[in-house]
C-alpha cells in the first residue's frame, strides 16, 4: 500500500519514540511492536525498519515476527473495527450468521476495510464471552446475544452518529 | 531469625486498615454489580452508571462498585444489593428501568422485589441462596470463593477476606517447604496437561542457575474456554499471590503474567493488581519486610494459539516468533532467556493460596485419588444455565451439564459435549456418567483440556463441529512441523468436501490415516491433540459422517450447502409478512394464494425468516438435502395447477 509522504514521516517518528523507551535486548520487540500498533493502529513497513535498527536483527526477522502473530496489521484499519467472534459456542449459535450479516451490511468480506476506511471487518478466535454467544465487537465494546437485525441496527446506529456529527448537531 | 514473624506482623497491619474501611463500607448499603467481560457484553456498565444516577437522584445513601463474576453467566446483567437489615440479595437479568426501580422501590421504600430476586446471601426465610440451587449441592468453591464478592481492583477486599496470608504463611517457611507442601498436595497442573505442579517446582529448585523466572501462563486460547478470564477479572490478587508464592518456593526474582491480547480487561485488573501490591509492600524489593524480592510484569500475547505451550510462550517473550521446541530441556531447566522458569496456569496458581492455608491434606479430601482438588469448567452452548462453574473433580458430565447448567435449553435434546476444545473430543450421550477427572476424559477419547464445556444438541452437526476445529487447528499450527502444517490442511479440505455434500466413501478412512501420521508426525500437543475433534465424531458419530457422504444430507440441518429453507403453505398465515421483511435479499414473495414462498436461487440461507416468522405459525422450516423445498415447490403447484381444473 502506497503512503503518502506525511503518513510516512509520522510512522517513522512515532516509531522512533515508542523504540527509544526500550533498550536494545529482544525481548523488547514484542512489546514495542504492540505500542506502535496501538498509536499508529497498525505495523508500517517504515516501523519495522526503524525496529531492525533499534533491536540489531535483520529487517526481513521483524516481519516475521509481525506475520506470524495474529494481532499485528500491516493495513491501516477503518475507523471502527468490527471483530466477530468465531469461538465454539459462538460458531454453535450461528456466528458465521453474524458474519455473513456483517459482510452484507459493510459490502466488504472479512479481512477488508471498506472503501471510506470507516469500518474493518475482521474474525477474532474466541474473547470470552461464551455465554452470550454469538458475539460481535465494535471498537472495545462487545455486543452478546447478536441477531442479524441486531447488525443491521449496530450498524444504522453509526450511520447516525456520523450523520448527526456532520450536522453538528447541538447536543 | 525473628523474620518469619515480620512477615505476618506486616501484613497484619496492612489488613487492619482494609478491615477498617471494609466494615466501614458494609455498613451502608452496597451495590455490587457484575461487570466482568461477559456482564459487559449485555449491559452491565449501563446497569451500574444507572444505580449510580438514581442514588445520586433520590439522594440515598449507598455505595456501587463493581465487581467480578460469581459464575451465574446466563442471569448477566447481576447485582448484588447488601443493605443493612436484609440478607445480601441477588438480582439477575437486570437492565436500566429495573435498576432505577429497584433503588426507588428497595434502598428508598424498603420493598426488597422479591419477585426480581435470583438468590440471597445467608440463609433467610424468603429467598432461596445459590447453595440451595441444584448447583449447590454439586459445587464446591476453593478458587471462585470471592469471586464475584469483593471489588477486584481494590485491593483491600481482597486483604478483608484474608487474602495474602498464604503468602505470609509461606514466606515463614522454607523455600523447599512450600515445594513440597505443594508436591503432597499432589496439586496438578490445570492447563491441560496435568503436570504434577511440585514436581515442576523441585525441577526449577535443582536447577543449578541462580537467576530463576516464574510465569503465569494466561494464553487462554481455546475457544469455548473463559475461566482463566474470570478468575483474573474477578480476583486478579489471588493469582498474584499464587505466583509470589512459587516464585518464593523456586527462588525466582522476577514473574511475568503472559496475558493473551484479547482480554483486555484482565490485563487492565492484573496491572492495578500489581501497582497496589507493590505500593502495599506485598511484592518489590522486600516481599512483605522479608527480604525476599520479586517483581511482576505483565507480558500481553500477540493472538497465536501456540504460545499457550510453554515453549513457544517463551519463544515469543524473547521476540521470537512463537515456535515450540524439543523438550528436554524442560523450561523448569532451561527456559526464559535459557534460565530455569516455572509456568502454570492461571488456574493451577489459584489453588497454591488455598493449599498453604489449609494444608495438603485438606485440599486432598476433595477430588479423586489420581486428581485432587476442584476443576473449574466454563459451560457454552446448549444449555440452560450458562456460566462458570468449580465442581469437585469426579464428578460427572451428566451432574455438570444437568444438576448445574440445568439441562438443555429449548426444545431439544442433548446429542454431544465438546470439552476440551480443539484438542479434546465430543462425547456422546453414553459416556456422560464417566467421572472427570484427568485420566479419565483421555480414556474416553476427549481431554481435559483447559475446561472449556460446550454442550450440543441435535440441531448441531458433527461433521461441521469437527471442520470448525481442524479450521482453527490448521490456521493456527505455527507451521514449523511438516504434518502439523500439511496433514490438518488435508484433513480440513476433505471434511470441507464433506460438509459440502461431496464426499467420496473412502474418505473416513483417509481422515483416520492422516490422524494417525499427524499424531505421530508432531512436535507440539497442538499438532499431537488435533485430530482428536475428528476421531472422536468419527467413533462416536459415523452415522453423521455416513449421511453426509452417501446421502448428501445432513442430519442436523446446518451444513449450509446440504439444506434449504421452506415454508410450510399449510402453516403460513398468508396475512403476516414478518419473513418478507426479515429477508436481507428480497428473496421471499407472495403467490397469488398469498402463501409466502422463498425463491431458492436468491436465497443466502441466513436464517433470518425462521427467527422472524411467528412461534404461533413456525412455517419456515429447513430441509435436506436441499433438493427437497424445490421438489416440494413444484408438487404444491402442480397440486394447484390439477384444482384449477
Amino acid at each position: 500500500m502506497q503512503l503518502t509522504e506525511e503518513e510516512r514521516k509520522e510512522a517513522v517518528e512515532k516509531s522512533r519514540e515508542i523504540l527509544a523507551r526500550y533498550d536494545g535486548s529482544r525481548g523488547g520487540l514484542i512489546p514495542a511492536l504492540q505500542q506502535i500498533q496501538d498509536v499508529l493502529g497498525y505495523v508500517p513497513a517504515e516501523a519495522m525498519r526503524e525496529a531492525a535498527g533499534h533491536f540489531g536483527m535483520p529487517a526481513v526477522d521483524v516481519y516475521g515476527v509481525v506475520t506470524f502473530y495474529n494481532q499485528f496489521r500491516l493495513t491501516p484499519p477503518g475507523r471502527h473495527q468490527v471483530k466477530v467472534c468465531m469461538g465454539t459456542a459462538c460458531h454453535m449459535k450461528g456466528g458465521n450468521i453474524i458474519m455473513e450479516s456483517w459482510e452484507r451490511v459493510l459490502k466488504v468480506k472479512v479481512g477488508e476495510t471498506t472503501p471510506d476506511r470507516e469500518f474493518s471487518l475482521e474474525r477474532v478466535a474466541c474473547v470470552g464471552c461464551c455465554t452470550m454467544a454469538p458475539v460481535a465487537l465494535v471498537n472495545e465494546t462487545v455486543h452478546g446475544k447478536m441477531t442479524p437485525t441486531k447488525v443491521d441496527g449496530l450498524y444504522f446506529s453509526h450511520q447516525l452518529a456520523n450523520q448527526q456529527k456532520k450536522e453538528g448537531m447541538p447536543e | 531469625m525473628n523474620a518469619n514473624k515480620t512477615a505476618a506482623m506486616v501484613l497484619d497491619e496492612i489488613r487492619a486498615e482494609a478491615l477498617r474501611s471494609w466494615e466501614q463500607m458494609r455498613q451502608k448499603t452496597l451495590i455490587a454489580v457484575g461487570a466482568a467481560t461477559c456482564g459487559r457484553a449485555v449491559g452491565a456498565l449501563e446497569v451500574a452508571g444507572v444505580f449510580r444516577e438514581e442514588i445520586e437522584r433520590l439522594k440515598v445513601d449507598a455505595a456501587v462498585i463493581e465487581v467480578g463474576c460469581m459464575g451465574h453467566c446466563y442471569a448477566e446483567p447481576m447485582a448484588f444489593i447488601f443493605k443493612p437489615g436484609f440478607p445480601g440479595i441477588c438480582y439477575g437479568y437486570l437492565n436500566e428501568g429495573l435498576a432505577a426501580r429497584l433503588v426507588r422501590d428497595f434502598l428508598v421504600d424498603g420493598d426488597p422485589c422479591v419477585e426480581f430476586a435470583l438468590a440471597a446471601d445467608g440463609v433467610n426465610d424468603f429467598i432461596p441462596t445459590f447453595q440451595d440451587f441444584p448447583r449447590g449441592l454439586v459445587e464446591q468453591k476453593m478458587v471462585m470463593e470471592h469471586c464475584g464478592l469483593i471489588d477486584p481492583e481494590n485491593i483491600e477486599h481482597y486483604l478483608a477476606v484474608g487474602g495474602y496470608g498464604a503468602l505470609a504463611a509461606a514466606l515463614a517457611m522454607d523455600p523447599g517447604e512450600v515445594a513440597k507442601l505443594v508436591k503432597a498436595s499432589g496439586l496438578r497442573g490445570r492447563g491441560g496437561a496435568g503436570f504434577p505442579t511440585g514436581s515442576k517446582w523441585d525441577l526449577c529448585r535443582a536447577a543449578g542457575e541462580k537467576t530463576r523466572y516464574v510465569i503465569c501462563n494466561a494464553d487462554e486460547g481455546d475457544p469455548g474456554a473463559f475461566m482463566d478470564r474470570t478468575i483474573l477479572e474477578s480476583n486478579p490478587h489471588l493469582v498474584v499471590e499464587g505466583l509470589a508464592i512459587a516464585a518464593y518456593a523456586v527462588g525466582a526474582g522476577k514473574g511475568y503474567f503472559y496475558i493473551r491480547a484479547e482480554y483486555p480487561l484482565a490485563v487492565e485488573r492484573i496491572r492495578k493488581a500489581l501497582d497496589q501490591a507493590g505500593k502495599y509492600g506485598i511484592l518489590g524489593k522486600s516481599v512483605l519486610g522479608t527480604g525476599f524480592g520479586l517483581e511482576i510484569e505483565v507480558f500481553q500475547g500477540s493472538g497465536a494459539f501456540v504460545c499457550g505451550e510453554e515453549t513457544a510462550l517463551i519463544a515469543s517473550m524473547e521476540g521470537k516468533p512463537g515456535l515450540p521446541r524439543h523438550r528436554p530441556p524442560f523450561p523448569s531447566e532451561a527456559g526464559l532467556f535459557g534460565k530455569p522458569t516455572v509456568i502454570n496456569n492461571v488456574k493451577t496458581l489459584s489453588y497454591v493460596p488455598y493449599i498453604l492455608r489449609n494444608g495438603a491434606d485438606r485440599f486432598k479430601e476433595t477430588g479423586t485419588p489420581g486428581s485432587p482438588g476442584t476443576a473449574i469448567f466454563a459451560l457454552a452452548g446448549k444449555l440452560v444455565n450458562t456460566g462458570l462453574t468449580e465442581v469437585p473433580m469426579g464428578t460427572t458430565l451428566r451432574q455438570i451439564i444437568y444438576d448445574v447448567g440445568s439441562g438443555i435449553a429449548g426444545n431439544s435434546n442433548f446429542k454431544a459435549v465438546q470439552i476440551g476444545g480443539p484438542s479434546g473430543g465430543c462425547l456422546p450421550g453414553e459416556t456422560l456418567d464417566t467421572p472427570i477427572d484427568f485420566d479419565s476424559l483421555t480414556r474416553a477419547g476427549a481431554m481435559m483440556g483447559s475446561g472449556g464445556i460446550v454442550v450440543l444438541d441435535e440441531n448441531d452437526c458433527m461433521v461441521e463441529m469437527a471442520r470448525f476445529f481442524l479450521d482453527f487447528t490448521q490456521k493456527e499450527s505455527c507451521g514449523k512441523c511438516t504434518f502439523c502444517r500439511l496433514g490438518t490442511r488435508h484433513m480440513l479440505g476433505i471434511l470441507e468436501r464433506i460438509t459440502r455434500g461431496e464426499g467420496r466413501p473412502e474418505d473416513m478412512d483417509l481422515l483416520l490415516e492422516l490422524a494417525g501420521d499427524i499424531r505421530a508426525g508432531s512436535l507440539c500437543s497442538l499438532g499431537k491433540t488435533a485430530p482428536n475433534p475428528v476421531l472422536s465424531t468419527l467413533k462416536y458419530f459415523r452415522d453423521e459422517y455416513e449421511a453426509h457422504i452417501f446421502e448428501k444430507r445432513c442430519p442436523a440441518l446446518m451444513c449450509k450447502d446440504l439444506i434449504a429453507y421452506y415454508i410450510l403453505p399449510h402453516k403460513c398465515e398468508r396475512s403476516c409478512d414478518a419473513c418478507v421483511g426479515s429477508c436481507p435479499v428480497e428473496a421471499i414473495y407472495s403467490n397469488e394464494d398469498r402463501i409466502k414462498v422463498i425463491n431458492q436461487e436468491k436465497c443466502v440461507k441466513c436464517n433470518s425468516c425462521l427467527v422472524a416468522c411467528p412461534p404461533q405459525y413456525r412455517a419456515v422450516v429447513k430441509v435436506s438435502p436441499p433438493d427437497l423445498a424445490a421438489g416440494k415447490e413444484k408438487e404444491n403447484d402442480e397440486r394447484k395447477s390439477q384444482d384449477n381444473h
